[in-house]
């Protein structure tokens, strides 16, 4: 293992946090704000990735295509909203899994009787195309750089957002105490709406970004949700910081883990023991992290919700 | 006329009438019932409507009559799950009362379905799984596979590898018994240098870790078995990071069902088969035809295998003159393998699975904009599975 190597790797560790955390935030918003478990999320991402091919094959722009995502996903989740998740806000959780669950079911049914079974794919905007030399005999696609790019201005926007905006300051209040903001005359309905549909169209723009690196399949996002939970949880319920901070721990840790978790074992295990038990650690590290975390501080690191 | 010849007449008459009967009752009766399981719902969907739609096909081009009897086909979804395929099955044999079962996608589908079609003396068609278990001491004689033993694909690339006097090599599968397998199948001929062998999590989206791997190990080939999604995501990836200066040895990673996503990311890539759609028999050349103009998309390896299925059903009945009650004579018609296979020279083993030609294929576009894979050279003929020794059957 060479230090450059490492250097790489941690690289895409933080492209990888960047990515879940595109994922994250919108998740770790609706859930923290309005209480609401939405295993639908994952399925709103790969809905995202589907507009943005179906935008492509429209326009012919990949930019364009990206940019249609934003107000068509910001459709479809509240068409979603309007048809299934009103009915649940402030019923028992297991509801909301049961019913949220089924629309996982429904839309990845959906997209392959619109769309077809095989994978699709898109190319990236021209002028992203590209890719510099990293290391020796490895180039690195400067569409990564980009999603990695979209992905701090989504985050440095929605903590802007929420620290020095009134919308911010109600979204901050409904997550430490929605019914008391509900008694101090807030519209919380008005604000439920508002914070599902920001949480759609950053689902929608997480599966438009991963689209040009990503195989747009039925099922893309049942993979990426559980990731995205681990997040939400490691970083603390409806923080954005916490998302954050999770995301690229998550991202970096999993990346390690998968590179080098072999090699470390040999130094102390034989080479056919390291190869068997190195990929299963490999896989169990951000689970471990989660386990490790929630030892220490049950909420998670940064906890947006305070009950007594 | 004396009195006995006109009772004789009569009688003669009157067995006539009930021979004619029982004979009209019997060809009423004379349906050939089938049912294909397949993986059609979740991401390997695409999978299951290949093998599905080849097998269709296969009815169509018999005039939905295989060996000349009236064909129905019950497909069923097997939703890779096993419990689920069980039970499917079960609904097959006991209300549906099928005389053949074609299917499924996955060895461990099959695994679990095979006792109780084979047992209800039900004959079973694999159009795509090929385990070793059922290739060995566990060979049935109701079970015949029409694609290949699991292990034969990567041996191809193995060879290949070897012959081509590449020194080092890396390797990548998933972490599960059939990323094992493969590279097991690869490492069979290939006597170089194991540069790194490394498994990922199954489903994983991302393989920038990988891919950081593979150039600071300078390896000769990079061998890669990553199926259906997965392969996608690895494929485009492994281009965008211009690694294809490494030779990229593949099973089923590049095929016509993944290549409509890959496209020219995967161009140029290697894989082994027995087959590709560009295979030149004209028994082939209408099959891609009609299946193109029929469903839309390029035949891939899962289509071809369900249509030889077909033909090899129909070839049976028909040389058992529709007599399906005779399981001993069926069986001995499908040993016999008398159809003309697309892929060109097929025959079966003692142990139900086929001996055949392999070939190294290479993904390339065509004149109108599809993507296929096209076959570069033979690397096996006539090659057999090593399991075939411990089979009983004869």
């Amino acid at each position: 293992m060479s230090a450059t190597l490492f250097v790489v790797q941690v690289l895409n560790g933080l492209q990888l946090g960047i990515l879940l955390f595109l994922v994250a935030a919108g998740l770790t918003l609706v859930f923290g704000v309005m209480d609401f478990i939405n295993l639908a999320h994952g399925v709103q991402y790969m809905l995202g990735a589907y507009l943005a091919v179906m935008l492509y094959t429209l326009t012919g722009s990949a930019l364009a295509s990206i940019a249609l995502t934003l107000p068509a996903s910001l459709v479809a989740g509240l068409v979603l909203e309007v048809l299934v998740f009103r009915h649940l806000y402030g019923r028992h959780h297991l509801e909301q899994v049961l019913a949220t669950f089924g629309v996982i079911l429904f839309l990845n049914q959906a997209v392959k009787i619109v769309w077809g079974p095989a994978p699709l794919n898109m190319p990236p905007p021209d002028f992203l195309a590209g890719s510099i030399p990293l290391m020796e005999g490895l180039r690195y696609p400067v569409y990564r750089f980009a999603i990695m790019a979209a992905g701090l201005a989504v985050a440095v926007a929605l903590y802007l957002g929420i620290t020095s905006t009134r919308a911010g300051m109600l979204v901050r209040a409904g997550a430490t105490n929605a019914p008391m903001v509900c008694a101090l005359g807030v519209d919380i309905r008005r604000l439920f709406t508002i914070v599902f549909g920001c949480g759609a169209m950053l689902a929608g723009f997480a599966g438009a970004m991963v689209a040009p690196i990503l195989s747009v399949e039925p099922g893309m996002g049942d993979q990426i949700l559980i990731l995205a939970f681990v997040v939400i949880v490691i970083g603390g319920i409806g923080s954005i910081l916490g998302a954050f901070i999770s995301a690229l721990l998550v991202g970096i840790i999993d990346t390690l883990g998968r590179s080098f978790a072999t090699d470390v074992l040999r130094l102390f295990l034989s080479p056919s023991a390291a190869r068997i038990i190195g990929p299963a650690l490999a896989s169990m590290t951000i689970y471990l992290l989660m386990a490790a975390v929630l030892a220490v501080r049950p909420a998670g690191l940064f906890p947006a919700r305070r009950r007594a | 006329m004396s009195g006995t010849d006109w009772l004789g007449r009569i009688c003669c008459a009157a067995v006539g009438v009930i021979a004619g009967l029982a004979f009209a009752g019997t060809a009423w009766a004379q349906e050939l019932k089938i049912g294909v399981m397949a993986v059609l719902s979740g991401p390997q969907a695409i999978l299951g409507s290949q093998l599905r739609d080849g097998f269709m096909l296969g009815v169509k081009h018999a005039g939905g009559k295989l060996g000349g009897l009236t064909t129905t086909v019950t497909v069923q979804d097997d939703e890779l799950k096993p419990d689920v395929a069980v039970g499917k099955v079960k609904q097959l044999i006991e209300r549906d009362k099928v005389d053949f079962v074609v299917g499924p996608v996955f060895s461990n589908i099959l695994l679990a379905i095979q006792r109780p079609v084979t047992e209800a003396k039900v004959f079973l068609i694999s159009p795509n799984a090929g385990p070793s278990p059922l290739a060995g001491k566990g060979c049935d004689p109701y079970f015949f596979v029409t694609s290949y033993q699991n292990d034969q694909p990567p041996e191809v690339l193995g060879k290949y590898a070897q012959d081509k006097g590449y020194k080092k090599a890396f390797l990548l599968a998933p972490n599960y018994q059939a990323g094992k397998d493969m590279i097991g199948g690869f490492k069979k001929h290939f006597k170089g240098e194991i540069a790194d062998e490394v498994y990922t999590p199954l489903g994983q989206l991302d393989f920038s870790a990988e891919l950081a791997r593979i150039a600071a190990a300078k390896p000769d080939a990079f061998f890669v078995f990553m199926p259906g999604g997965m392969g996608v995501n690895l494929v485009k990836q492994y281009r965008q990071a211009g690694l294809e200066k490494i030779p990229f040895l593949s099973v089923f990673t590049v095929d016509e069902s993944t290549l409509p996503a890959q496209q020219d990311a995967a161009v140029g890539f290697l894989s082994g088969m027995t087959w590709a759609p560009d295979a030149n028999t004209p028994e082939n050349k209408r099959f891609v035809a009609d299946f193109e103009k029929a469903y839309g998309y390029v035949p891939g390896s899962y289509a071809m295998q369900a249509y030889d299925a077909a033909q090899l059903i129909g070839s049976a009945v028909k040389a058992v003159g529709g007599n399906l009650a005779d399981k001993h004579a069926l069986r001995a018609a499908i040993r016999k393998a008398d159809f003309k296979s697309v892929r060109g020279a097929f025959r079966f083993n003692s142990n139900g699975y086929p001996i055949q030609d392999f070939y190294l294929v290479k993904v390339a576009k065509r004149a109108d904009g599809k993507y296929q894979t096209e076959i570069v050279q033979k690397i096996f003929q006539d090659y057999a599975d090593d399991h075939a020794a411990d089979c009983p059957l004869k």
